[in-house]
């Protein structure tokens, strides 16, 4: 279990009914040299961001990133399909906005269909990007300035102590997200 | 020798496939993600595909034999039949299914189960050919070559 990973890696969480898209996403996630966790549902997503347990009353805030099991995991960006059985990515993104400890997480919503007011309504409800499906290496490489601007956010709490691994890198990518996340604020 | 020859063979069938509609872009999409690190990502997503699509048309044939035909049930597994040929560039299976939805929002059930036997039809055609396509890039690699890429068709 590693609090700070070997090398700094943004983690995507994505959310897909079809094995075979996420295949593909998972794929070109990887190719962006991402850390890639995919699950097959809304209500999964939301498991493991840890939306659905409301009892969890564990208010420590280790910095231990568990990959599987509820809170503190560290998920970058959040990239869902709009139609699925269950909760839709559209519903997904909704829940993720409401919840004060997942809004800054950005999400972008994928869908095979080419609807205006659906793009519209996403984009509203705080959708970073839409792609339409099939999903290419064009439309992934448009994730990083969103991956980049968040940096070093999560939560509400930037403790300084907090697993914090991007910070510490020296790749010029990562000092210029510094900078702009001080000049933003 | 032998492997130029397989590759220029590998060539003329991807060309031929792609000329005759039943790979499109996509396709070359799911090549260029294939490397050292991934040498099965084609042959992994194509199996998929393939495993994927007996049990929708599995789905779709029992859909389309109840005496009631529950038109909105049948257009969500003609929707996830065309997401999935879409993402693996079955395009001529992709365009029947456009069609296949068509006919769902009709509800015209006569028209869909002929759409139906067509994009069985359409599957079983890509199936095979994606197979040899995928037989020779096998014969090629354990030649020892290269599998060459089509790129007028990224």
């Amino acid at each position: 279990m590693s609090g700070i990973v070997t090398e700094t890696q943004f983690h995507v969480l994505a959310v897909d009914d079809s094995i075979i898209d996420r295949k593909l996403i998972e794929r070109l996630l990887k190719t962006s040299s991402y850390q890639v966790t995919a699950v097959d549902s809304g209500v999964k997503a939301l498991e493991y961001l840890g939306l659905l347990d409301d009892e969890d009353t564990s208010t420590d805030s280790t910095p231990v990133s568990t990959t599987k099991n509820h809170h503190e995991v560290e998920v970058n960006l959040i990239i869902t399909d709009y139609c699925m059985p269950g909760i839709t990515g559209y519903d997904l993104l909704r829940k993720i906005k409401e919840s004060t400890l997942l809004k800054d997480i950005p999400v972008v919503i994928m869908s095979s269909e080419n609807v205006p007011s659906r793009i519209n309504s996403c984009l509203e409800q705080g959708a970073e990007e839409f792609f339409l499906k099939p999903v290419r290496q064009s439309d992934v490489n448009k994730l990083r300035p969103h991956l980049m601007r968040k940096s070093g956010k999560r939560k509400e709490d930037h403790q300084p102590n907090k697993r914090k691994p991007m910070e510490e890198c020296m790749s010029p990518d990562r000092t210029r997200a510094r900078y702009n996340d001080d000049l933003e604020l | 020798m032998e492997v130029d020859q397989l590759q220029r063979s590998f060539l003329e069938y991807s060309r031929l496939l792609f000329h005759e509609g039943f790979l499109d872009g996509q396709f070359s999409q799911l090549q260029l993600l294939q490397d050292e690190s991934n040498p099965d990502f084609v042959l992994e997503v194509v199996s998929l595909f393939f495993e994927d699509s007996e049990r929708l048309l599995n789905d779709l044939t029992i859909a389309l034999d109840q005496q009631n035909v529950d038109f909105k049930k049948l257009d969500a597994h003609v929707h996830q039949f065309k997401g999935s040929s879409s993402s693996i560039g079955a395009q001529r299976v992709k365009n029947v299914c456009i069609a296949f939805r068509n006919l769902c929002d009709e509800q015209n059930a006569e028209g869909c189960l002929r759409c139906l036997q067509q994009v069985k039809q359409e599957y079983l055609l890509v199936k095979t050919k994606l197979e040899a396509l995928l037989r020779l890039e096998q014969q090629i690699v354990a030649a020892g070559g290269a599998i060459p890429m089509l790129n007028e068709f990224c």
